[in-house]
């Protein structure tokens, strides 16, 4: 079972308008990303920065667990986990 | 007397002052924003008219809240929200709205809210996505347990690049005014710690869990915000 990626609206157009896209055999969060890297390019700048660390200004979230609090980038995935990807947003 | 102090009075602010006008009209509403009315701006800011173009937005707002709703008490405040007014533009704010077009703005209005143990509703729009998160301070996480800080100008689009629908402004402003009307009362926000985020191209809402960072420079030390009963 793939895991899941839910994109936010503001990075859509990156991912051809897809709200969620799946992933296959990756162990970690970090992975995941390298791997919708790949396939959408313009990802991996919007989420990370030069030296491959997570934005400040955005976040990932494996299920309910903000990455942050934990392992970051080194987090591990298991088979039917969710990621969440949330950048600040600051319209009005 | 109560005060709700809204900052920016766009598409989020208009709808925003008047939904609470409406339901807490004895409530003192400060509308703060430097802006003036632009007429790109008047699809979704719906407190402001043709007429109104080249006005300031503050004073426009404040002046129609009191002919639309009667006992509303709207001031304007024509000022650009920053560090160095903040803890005196919020003394006596019972609770802060942000609705403001700025990442940086919004990490002072998080910060100073924090610092001040004023409850904070934070909301946001951008494209067909919007979010709300509700701050009580020690009690809570804040936008800083989120995110560690603003981005760089020109990292994210804003709402001039990426379009904004303007029909979740009212959604989502109307959803901050009950959020603060909660507050005003001496209730919990239902947001508090979590992340509410609609997708209105796709008709969803969903909340994303935001737990409090221990180490966060903004809220890890701030004493409890107490709920002021009225």
């Amino acid at each position: 079972m793939p895991v899941i990626v839910k994109i936010p609206a503001p990075l859509r157009p990156l991912t051809q308008g897809q709200s969620e896209v799946s992933v296959e055999n990756a162990a970690t969060v970090q992975a995941a990303v390298e791997d919708l890297s790949r396939r959408y390019p313009g990802l991996r700048e919007r989420l990370l920065d030069d030296k491959g660390a997570l934005r400040r200004y955005v976040n990932i979230f494996r299920n309910d667990e903000d990455i942050r609090h934990g392992k970051s980038l080194q987090t591990a995935l298991a088979e039917g986990d969710k990621l969440t990807i949330v950048p600040a947003i600051a319209g009005g | 007397m109560r005060t709700a102090v809204i900052l920016g009075m766009g598409g989020l602010g208009c709808p925003a002052a008047l939904a609470l006008a409406e339901e807490m009209p004895g409530v003192r509403l400060l509308l703060v924003d430097h802006d003036r009315v632009e007429r790109s701006n008047l699809a979704r800011q719906i407190l402001f008219t043709e007429t109104d173009v080249g006005q300031p937005k503050a004073e426009v707002a404040a002046r129609r809240l009191s002919r639309l709703v009667p006992g509303a008490r709207a001031e304007a405040l024509v000022h650009h929200f920053g560090a160095s007014s903040a803890s005196e533009l919020l003394a006596g704010c019972d609770v802060l709205l942000d609705g403001t077009d700025s990442f940086e703005t919004r990490f002072v209005a998080n910060d100073a809210a924090c610092a001040a143990r004023i409850p904070l509703i934070h909301g946001a729009v951008l494209g067909w996505g919007g979010q709300l998160l509700a701050v009580l301070p020690g009690q809570g996480s804040c936008l800083r347990c989120l995110f560690e800080g603003p981005p760089p100008p020109g990292a994210l689009p804003t709402c001039a690049e990426a379009g904004v629908a303007s029909p979740l402004c009212g959604v989502v402003g109307a959803a901050m005014a009950s959020e603060a009307a909660r507050v005003l009362r001496g209730e919990r926000p239902h947001a508090i710690a979590r992340l509410h985020q609609w997708d209105a191209l796709r008709e969803t809402e969903r909340d994303v869990p935001v737990p409090r960072d221990p180490r966060c420079p903004a809220c890890a030390l701030a004493p409890e915000a107490a709920l002021r009963h009225p």
